[in-house]
């Protein structure tokens, strides 16, 4: 099977500035997601206690809501896990001496129902919640900051602006979604951010390296066209990966269970959008810096390769 | 019940089920009784033969298995407090015993201002105090009223204070979990004031934080000679000023009322054999305050013996009527009884004792008695047993499912090629678990999604040699050319490509905590071993196949 049984020739640098503009309007929208709706933040960034109750049988939250406010938990945000069998309690950092506070909270609903079955407990104190937060923004930026290193030695500068601004791009944008929606932004989904990363930029890079190849064999061409042309012939590749990538996250997703589905939701929106961006905006990036034939001098091995296959 | 394994002293009991292990460990708990500690554990059910290979089940995080993580925070604050508490003790009775006289002495954050009468006593003191303490840094200063010495513990030795104290309270910790009787515990100093527990299989968080947190102290008290050895049994009286507490190994023993110096006073003890007479014994170092106070009361003792007396609190299991009931307990005993050779000090030693292990034990119990500073839990996680398990068949079922979806999808695709990228896949996920088994690596939840992940992404290596090899034969090459073209120009793609997934992966790493840390460790494996059978693995199959054959369609 092959969908793509010639190469295709789309001219994906002509829709550029309509590609930027769209671009622009994405990132703007995440960011006024960010800042005027702000990021569901996880009890790994604001510290509290979290416990999570099965039982053998659906119950109300009604129920608990009132067991707890008997029990004097103020304040203590209860839902439903996955089924309505487990029961999710969120109590903020100020709610009481963390670490007694879960046994206490057991120890009130196992009163009301003996069958109540402790699942989870989760206590992280306000100065660890800061850390986990200041840490996770410190591997962004060093994540960020060893490819820029790392593509700029390989390549070219402007390759290496090129590549992290569509990775910048994956990420805000991927943040953005996770605020606009209102989803849950704990340590697995920063875990799956830095994934997110890696294979975007994995995407960009395959994308650069035939943009260089290109350069060097096609003796004809404005650097638009041999984009282009580099673009269109990786097309399938990065289709196919992007396809096989997102068969294993939705198999992670629908079977994975409920503490690994923020995970798995934030690697198949971050693929979604490190697709495109590798497509339209690291390229167009590059472009825009003006890259050019003559600031990809080959190293001379790889130019003696291409020689001998011309024929 | 499945069977018993005794090994030297301990008993494996196995059992079928959990529910049957919870109700076997109260009944044996009641009816063994305080000499035996009973724990629930999960042991491996490896098979015999492959124990013999030294084959070892793969280690599971606690997000699998079950279990209790906590990070304690040791206050490091009230450690140097409790060092400029001693000193300004030490101080005190120093300057008493010189008969130099002062106004008072003030404690600081990291050292003591001493205020003098005048310049002269302050001087002498100064001599006085700065030969016997080197790890102060001392200062003499003038005001309106007073000659002041003002003393600052270096930097050098308040970092040796932390490091003693965190040190301390880790070997507490080993020892109290060691009373818990869990499998694999993990105790790990992080960074410069936490400490990491985490105990798998333990369910019962309650009972593990009392444990962990209890507060076993140790006392030195004189032996009541007028009754001694002591044949009495608890219905006696005792005579006014002593009290009895029972030995360990039985029988009791009256000490009298007076504590000589606690279990906080000790600042090292260590087992070690007396070179004259071979025997086994345990040197004993103790702050300067309590070798004072030991030299003042030993003196004029030598020849009498003195006790060491261990207590704490214990939970205990105790059946009423049908149910269990387990309570805390407050347990005292004597550990160790030794006659005074000589006036003892600071440093002293307790000989007489049976064996080195028995030595070794009772140093243990002198270093680990109390904890040096105190400790908070920062942060929590606890998973619960059915909990784990249901993560594990999670995991496997997305494993299998994002496995199969793949292969299918690559056979249908790329034909042949597609089938033997597959085995590639399939080889690449038994070296993924055979590296993480050689590491002793611990599997996470995250480390499965990991796997998961690498499963999508490996094959991406194939792809683009699959692609390349199609572009080759779309522009005419033949089908050796075709494969030698694909495969040698998708290399350096495919490399670039995945060093930069590498380079996140180790951030990840060095950033992450815990699971994420599981999250990167099967990353960064999965990456690089589909390198591996993607690129030289295929490779080989392929030329196995078409290797030699000219003019052959492949399939592709």
């Amino acid at each position: 099977m092959d969908f793509f049984k010639r190469e295709t020739r789309i001219n994906f640098m002509a829709y550029r500035l309509h590609a930027a503009i769209f671009t622009a309007l994405l990132v703007a929208a995440a960011l006024a997601f960010l800042v005027f709706r702000g990021l569901n933040l996880g009890l790994d960034f604001t510290g509290g206690t979290l416990v999570e109750v099965g039982y053998p049988q659906a119950v109300d939250l009604a129920e608990v809501r009132e067991t707890l406010d008997a029990g004097g938990f103020d304040g203590a945000v209860v839902q439903t896990f996955g089924t309505a069998r487990d029961i999710l309690i969120r109590l903020g950092p100020d709610a009481g001496e963390g670490d007694a506070l879960s046994n206490a909270v057991l120890a009130a609903l196992q009163a009301a129902n003996p069958e109540a079955e402790l699942r989870r407990v989760e206590f992280v104190g306000p100065q660890i919640g800061e850390e986990l937060a200041e840490k996770g923004g410190l591997a962004l930026l060093y994540a960020l900051g060893g490819i820029l290193i790392y593509v700029a030695f390989r390549f070219e500068y402007r390759f290496a602006i090129g590549a992290v601004s569509a990775v910048l791009h994956d990420v805000i944008v991927t943040i953005g979604i996770f605020a606009g929606i209102g989803l849950q932004f704990d340590l697995t989904v920063l875990a799956a951010l830095l994934a997110v990363i890696g294979y975007s930029l994995n995407d960009t890079i395959v994308v650069f390296d035939r943009i260089r190849e290109n350069f060097i064999r096609m003796r004809k061409g404005t650097a638009v066209e041999v984009t282009d042309r580099s673009i269109n012939q990786m097309l399938p590749r990065t289709l196919v990966t992007s396809l096989t990538t997102l068969l294993v996250l939705i198999a992670l997703f629908t079977l994975g269970g409920e503490l690994i589905r923020g995970f798995a939701l934030a690697l198949i929106i971050g693929v979604l959008v490190g697709t495109y961006s590798s497509i339209f905006v690291a390229s167009s990036a590059a472009l825009a810096l003006g890259v050019s034939k003559e600031d990809l001098i080959p190293p001379p091995k790889e130019g003696e390769d291409l020689e001998e296959e011309r024929p | 019940m499945r069977g018993t394994e005794a090994t030297d002293n301990h008993l494996l009991v196995r059992l079928r089920s959990n529910e049957a292990q919870v109700r076997a460990a109260d009944e044996l708990d009641v009816a063994l009784g305080r000499d035996y500690t009973v724990a629930l554990n999960l042991a491996p059910a490896t098979p015999a033969w492959l124990r013999e290979l030294g084959a070892e089940p793969m280690y599971l995080g606690l997000d699998l298995r079950g279990g209790v993580h906590f990070l304690m925070q040791v206050d490091m604050d009230a450690v140097v407090e409790q060092a400029v508490e001693r000193y300004r003790d030490e101080f005190r009775r120093a300057l008493r015993e010189a008969d130099l006289r002062y106004r008072d002495i003030r404690p600081q954050e990291t050292g003591l201002d001493i205020a003098f009468i005048d310049e002269v006593t302050r001087d002498a003191a100064l001599e006085l105090l700065s030969a016997d303490y080197l790890e102060l840094a001392f200062e003499a200063s003038e005001s309106d009223q007073a000659a002041t010495l003002s003393a600052e513990i270096t930097e050098d030795e308040l970092r040796e204070i932390r490091n003693f104290a965190i040190e301390q309270n880790i070997t507490t910790l080993r020892n109290r979990v060691n009373e818990l009787g869990v499998a694999e515990p993990v105790i790990q100093r992080q960074g410069a004031d936490r400490i990491v527990v985490q105990l798998p299989g333990v369910q019962d968080t309650a009972r593990a934080k009392d444990i962990i947190g209890a507060t076993a102290t140790l006392e030195f008290r004189m032996v009541d000679e007028g009754n001694f050895p002591y044949f009495g049994d608890e219905s006696e009286p005792v005579p006014p000023g002593t009290e009895r507490f029972p030995e360990r190994g039985g029988g009791f023993v009256l000490l009298e009322r007076e504590v000589i110096i606690t279990g906080e006073a000790i600042t090292d003890a260590q087992s070690g054999i007396d070179t004259e007479t071979g025997q086994s014994q345990v040197n004993i170092r103790l702050s300067g305050s309590g070798g004072g106070v030991m030299a003042r009361v030993t003196g004029d003792r030598v020849g009498d013996h003195m006790a060491v007396v261990f207590k704490e609190t214990e939970l205990q299991a105790r059946r009423v009527g049908d149910e269990v009931i387990r309570e805390q307990v407050e347990v005292e005993e004597v550990i160790n009884v030794a006659r005074i050779q000589e006036q003892l000090g600071s440093r002293f030693r307790i000989t007489g004792l049976d064996s080195s292990l028995e030595a070794r034990n009772l140093a243990l119990l002198l270093r680990a008695g109390s904890l040096a500073a105190p400790m908070q839990i920062v942060e929590e996680r606890t998973i619960g047993p059915s909990l784990g398990q249901e993560n594990i068949d999670q995991g496997m079922a997305a494993v299998l499912l994002g496995f199969a979806l793949v292969v299918v999808f690559m056979a249908v695709y790329y034909k042949v090629f597609g089938l033997i990228a597959n085995l590639a896949l399939f080889a690449n996920l038994i070296l993924i678990v055979a590296v993480l088994s050689i590491l002793q690596a611990t599997l996470t939840l995250p480390g499965i999604a990991g796997i998961v992940l690498t499963v999508g992404m490996a094959v991406d290596a194939n792809v683009l040699i699959f692609e390349r090899i199609r572009e080759e034969l779309r522009a005419g090459s033949s089908t050796q050319q075709a494969i030698e073209g694909g495969y040698g120009k998708a290399l350096s793609t495919i490399a670039d490509a995945n060093i930069t997934t590498l380079i996140a992966a180790l951030v990840l790493f060095a950033f992450g905590t815990g699971p994420v840390k599981g999250f990167a460790v099967t990353l960064s494996i999965g990456i690089l071993s589909s390198m591996f059978t993607a690129i030289l693995g295929t490779r080989a199959i392929v030329n196995f196949i078409y290797g030699g054959r000219r003019g052959v369609r492949l399939a592709i």
